[in-house]
């Protein structure tokens, strides 16, 4: 199971608490893990990344790992340590705004 | 007796104010949907129960909220708004020209026949429709893909559809305003628009006839005579007696033509409220001084309404959706300004108390009248 941390204003929407645990098919990737999360809860589409081009939102990031994985194509493998599940993907938004 | 429900939409969230017919007591409920911006709240005229909400965030995008018990619970809708087709291009900040880019939806107008039908404006400037209640939204595109869209340019809030009206008596027409284009109208459903901007005078515009490039704040008709239009202006307020083919200065004695919001009376069509607003930049009440301007003579002659309003050292503002009326045998008038006030009149402007003083900044203002 892979383990995903979505940012407070996204579990409120997805009404859930605490980590999201997904099944994915290995080997997982950021669009494997975000296409099986919008599945699991549909009303994040959009949220994340853009409908059509799936493009990450501007002001959310993606780390694992103590690493920003934010500019890696999406379709890189994510760590080992999270396809195990040890470390969780953790989805963030950028402290910013108002 | 009949009661009345205040739909606030805030920068950081939704909140609703229900009160009896003598509005006098209130009840506040909220926030809803906290943290994220509430452009726009707004409820069916056919099933008051029926509410939607635009909620939006910098972070995670658009969202459509629904409620089908009158704002007590609510459940996420559709958020895709996919352009049709070919995005193209409109005048950007520099004269380049820039791609259609969706923003955020900034009004949402329920159809006055249909619960599950539903307008909605948005950034960059684009008219979407549901007709699923909200699940589902397609462009209607023949607005955009006007022959004039290379020319709209954003203004400094940016290039929102921000006024919908539906004709009451013609179900085909539906008046549309953007900043910085204008006034359209469909008389075909939406299929098909024209620019209705004749007689606008925008100061720096070379041309005095631009079919395109006003910028227009905000409009408003009374639904006993849709032919009757008013409108408040980046500068001067206007009125047309012909559905929108031309435009005349009604500004009169206002202290300031510049202003957002305007409205219309309940039960007298030539009665209309407007605040003015000290511009350019400044964007507060002249003198510190908050006062709506109401005119009983369809513009031209305006006579401050002060009772209850402060009356120094006030420098808020009072944005375009943020007025509303309800349609009580007195009509009451309510505005919400950006420093979380949402005043009341019960005596369609003559005094005013505040029903909540210390909400965020207020973005819209929609009233119910509920039997």
């Amino acid at each position: 199971m892979i383990r995903v941390v979505l940012p407070a204003h996204l579990r409120t929407l997805a009404r859930v608490e605490g980590e999201v645990e997904l099944r994915v098919a290995a080997p997982a990737t950021r669009s494997s893990v975000l296409d099986a999360l919008e599945a699991g809860y549909p009303v994040l589409r959009g949220t994340i990344r853009d409908h059509v081009t799936h493009q990450r939102r501007a002001f959310l990031r993606f780390f694992a790992c103590g690493q920003d994985l934010s500019h890696d194509p999406p379709d890189d493998p994510l760590p080992e340590a999270v396809t195990r599940g040890e470390e969780p993907f953790l989805i963030i938004g950028a402290i910013a705004g108002g | 007796m009949s009661s009345v429900r205040v739909l606030v939409g805030t920068r950081k969230g939704a909140f609703v104010l229900t009160s009896d017919g003598k509005r006098e007591q209130w009840d506040v409920s909220g926030p809803h949907f906290a943290g994220w911006e509430i452009y726009h709240v707004k409820g069916s005229p056919v099933d008051p129960q029926r509410l939607y909400a635009s909620q939006s965030s910098g972070w995670f995008g658009q969202m459509i909220q629904r409620s089908n018990d009158g704002g007590q619970t609510w459940e996420p809708v559709g958020n895709e708004f996919v352009y049709d087709g070919d995005t193209g291009t409109h005048q950007w900040y520099d004269g380049t020209q820039h791609p259609w880019e969706f923003k955020r939806i900034w009004h949402l107008e329920p159809s006055l026949t249909d619960p599950d039908t539903v307008y909605a404006g948005a950034e960059d400037a684009a008219m979407f429709r549901t007709v699923d209640g909200g699940l589902t939204w397609q462009e209607l595109s023949g607005l955009r893909r006007h022959g004039s869209g290379p020319r709209w340019q954003p203004g400094a809030g940016g290039m929102g559809l921000h006024t919908i009206i539906q004709d009451p008596t013609n179900p085909q027409r539906i008046f549309i305003a953007i900043s910085a284009a204008g006034v359209f109208r469909t008389d075909d459903g939406g299929e098909t628009w024209r620019p209705m901007n004749r007689g606008l005078k925008s100061q720096y515009i070379p041309d005095p006839n631009a079919e395109v490039g006003h910028c227009v704040h905000r409009i408003a008709m009374h639904p006993a005579r849709p032919n009757v239009l008013f409108m408040q202006m980046h500068w001067d307020v206007n009125r047309s007696d012909d559905a929108g083919e031309s435009w005349y200065e009604v500004s009169g004695n206002l202290p300031t033509d510049f202003g957002f919001p305007i409205d219309v009376h309940a039960h007298e069509p030539d009665t209309v409220y407007v605040v003015p607003i000290k511009s350019d930049s400044e964007h507060f009440p002249p003198e510190g001084k908050l006062r709506v301007y109401r005119s009983r003579t369809g513009g031209n002659e305006w006579e401050a309404l002060t009772n209850g309003l402060p009356q120094s050292d006030c420098y808020v503002n009072v944005l375009r959706d943020a007025m509303a009326v309800d349609s009580l045998d007195q009509c009451g008038v309510y505005f919400g300004t950006t420093g979380g006030q949402v005043y009341a009149s019960a005596d369609a402007g003559d005094t005013w108390a505040p029903i909540v003083r210390d909400l965020p900044a207020v973005l819209s203002v929609e009233v119910q009248t509920l039997p």
